[in-house]
């Protein structure tokens, strides 16, 4: 049922085209980097409500913006699905005699490693702006944590994706599915300042799971406690995996 | 042996019957076409047999594996060459072929070995380290068409393989076809509404319209189908003597007039035409001209759908274009 050789593949494609799109890759460093130079810069001498006093806003943003790059390069990741169905590449891969299952997870193996890059270099970029992680452990531990908001992400990309048939519905997605995925995610501010209909919302929203987890781990506060957060990031992955998987198979390709 | 076997196969787009109910099977080793217009059900019935599409009922056979139970089986026994390109454009044409043959469980070195062997075939061995999308239309082609072949399918699909090439690279496609299905045995199955196409290449057509299948047999029989040769020729004087005396002749099936031109319509034409000049000399009319029309594809097109195959694709064009854009 599961083919390595086509898992790799399909993320040595996925590699090799990310590392080539030099553009896309300075496209989605971009927007998190302004987020944190001009906000966290301009909003670093304020004190919030939710932060707690030893923390700037800067180290607080860090593991937000973090969480911002992840989301973006996974939904993108699950959605280029749409781009080889417009390209027809699409076609060549469903006529393939291999598994549909082996042919996701090597797309989100791929997606998951070309993510963890984008969010590796923002993490890096912000320790060179002066952002302190509670050392190398916590690194490793915010691996698995960037490993998981990709994977749930991917998979909720290849569900719209393989419901729609053009790039036409692209936009909505964008404006209704991302972005409210993002502000709702407590990205940029303490979700406890947000009215409790909301606050509701945003515990819908694995990414709220997945920044609150790398807070934790990275600077040593968040609302809900690590392993928690864990648990509801391991569950959104299985059931994306799963709904991903399920759609692409059943939609057809032409 | 078959290759190919179609069982009334139905495929409906909401009210819009793309394939209505058709039945054929080809013969290993056949070199098999479609002709129709565009929209006249070809890719469809295509996309249905090589397991991209369900069929809203009816089935089919390929190499002996059903595409509705069997499809992983179905996969592995064919190739398939798509009317629109489906080649990876950020990655180069080695890279696409490296892909397709891990996609296909082809081992390292066989890998090696295939993908040079076929680069040299369709003549890109020193365009392989370029990124696809700096190809011309014909080097993808090309390229899609080594890709096809690297995993050594029983059953080839070409979908409209020249679809706007030039005339030299057309040629090219079309020896490489032959060449494949005398050397490599391939059974091909070939889309196309090009007649000319049809008639150089295939063995034998299924001329297809409105997803049905209105006429089967090898090119020659279906022209042969029209009663033969017509030749036409413009008289100077003494049309009535000549009429006279070509309703004499046996091998003579019609004779038309109509102002000063004779239409004639014989087996063999090209064969006749001394006889009907002498016997015109012989009998002191003049003869100003002589025209032979041999009875083309495009003949036997008008003849059973009662329009050409471009007043056909002005008919249903747009339709179509609609169709696969969704």
């Amino acid at each position: 049922m599961i083919n390595f050789m086509v898992i790799y593949v399909m993320w040595l494609r996925e590699l090799k085209k990310f590392v080539r799109m030099k553009s896309r890759i300075i496209g989605t460093l971009a927007m998190p980097l302004f987020f944190l130079g001009f906000m966290g810069i301009g909003f670093n001498k304020m004190s919030m409500p939710g932060i707690p006093q030893n923390i700037n806003y800067m180290s607080f943003l860090v593991p937000g913006m973090i969480g911002m790059t992840m989301l973006f390069s996974s939904m993108f990741a699950g959605i280029s699905v749409l781009w080889d169905r417009e390209f027809g590449f699409l076609k060549e891969i469903m006529v393939a005699p291999v598994s549909r299952v082996s042919i996701v997870l090597g797309r989100i193996a791929g997606g998951i490693t070309t993510g963890m890059i984008q969010g590796i270099m923002i993490l890096f970029i912000s320790m060179f702006l002066g952002f302190k992680t509670r050392g190398i452990f916590s690194i490793f531990v915010a691996l698995v944590f960037l490993i998981l908001i990709a994977t749930t992400f991917i998979g909720l990309g290849l569900v719209f994706a393989s419901n729609m048939k053009d790039m036409q519905g692209f936009n909505l997605i964008m404006n209704f599915v991302i972005f409210p995925l993002f502000f709702l995610s407590g990205a940029m501010f303490p979700l406890q300042n947000l009215p409790a209909f909301v606050r509701f919302l945003a515990h819908l929203d694995p990414l709220t799971y997945g920044i609150d987890g790398l807070r934790g781990v990275l600077i040593g506060t968040s609302s809900h406690s690590i392993g928690l957060n864990l648990i509801a990031l391991v569950v959104s992955s299985l059931l994306m995996v799963f709904l991903g998987t399920y759609f692409f198979e059943k939609n057809e390709s032409v | 042996m078959i290759s190919i076997k179609v069982d009334k196969l139905i495929k409906k787009f909401g009210n819009f019957t793309a394939v209505d109910g058709i039945s054929f099977s080809v013969a290993t080793g056949e070199l098999f076409g479609f002709l129709g217009p565009n929209g006249a059900g070809k890719t469809t019935t295509i996309n249905m047999l090589s397991t991209l599409l369900r069929p809203t009922s009816g089935s089919a056979e390929i190499a002996g594996y059903n595409i509705l139970k069997q499809k992983d089986d179905v996969r592995k026994s064919i190739g398939i060459v798509f009317q629109e390109p489906a080649l990876d454009s950020k990655l180069t044409g080695r890279e696409n072929l490296d892909i397709h043959s891990m996609l296909y469980g082809i081992d390292k070195a066989t890998r090696k070995r295939k993908i040079a062997e076929v680069l040299e075939l369709v003549e890109l061995s020193d365009k392989a380290n370029i990124l696809v999308e700096k190809y011309s239309g014909g080097m993808k082609r090309r390229l899609e068409i080594a890709r096809g072949l690297i995993h050594m399918p029983k059953v080839l699909f070409l979908d409209e393989p020249t679809l706007g090439l030039d005339a030299q690279t057309r040629r090219h496609i079309w020896d490489y076809i032959l060449k494949l299905n005398k050397e490599g045995n391939v059974t091909i199955i070939l889309t196309t509404h090009y007649m000319e196409e049809a008639d150089y290449l295939c063995s034998r057509i299924a001329i297809i319209d409105h997803g049905k299948i209105v006429a089967i047999d090898t090119p020659s029989r279906l022209k042969d189908s029209l009663g033969g040769d017509v030749i036409r020729l413009e008289i100077g004087t003494g049309i009535e003597s000549l009429i006279d005396k070509t309703k004499g002749l046996s091998w003579v099936s019609s004779c038309k007039q109509h102002d000063n031109f004779l239409d004639l319509t014989v087996q063999q034409g090209e064969k006749r035409i001394p006889d009907l000049i002498n016997m015109a000399q012989a009998g002191n009319v003049t003869i100003n001209s002589v025209n032979l029309h041999k009875p083309s594809l495009e003949d036997v097109f008008l003849n059973f759908t009662g329009k050409t195959i471009r007043e056909q694709e002005a008919n249903h064009g747009g339709h179509m274009k609609m169709r696969m854009r969704r």
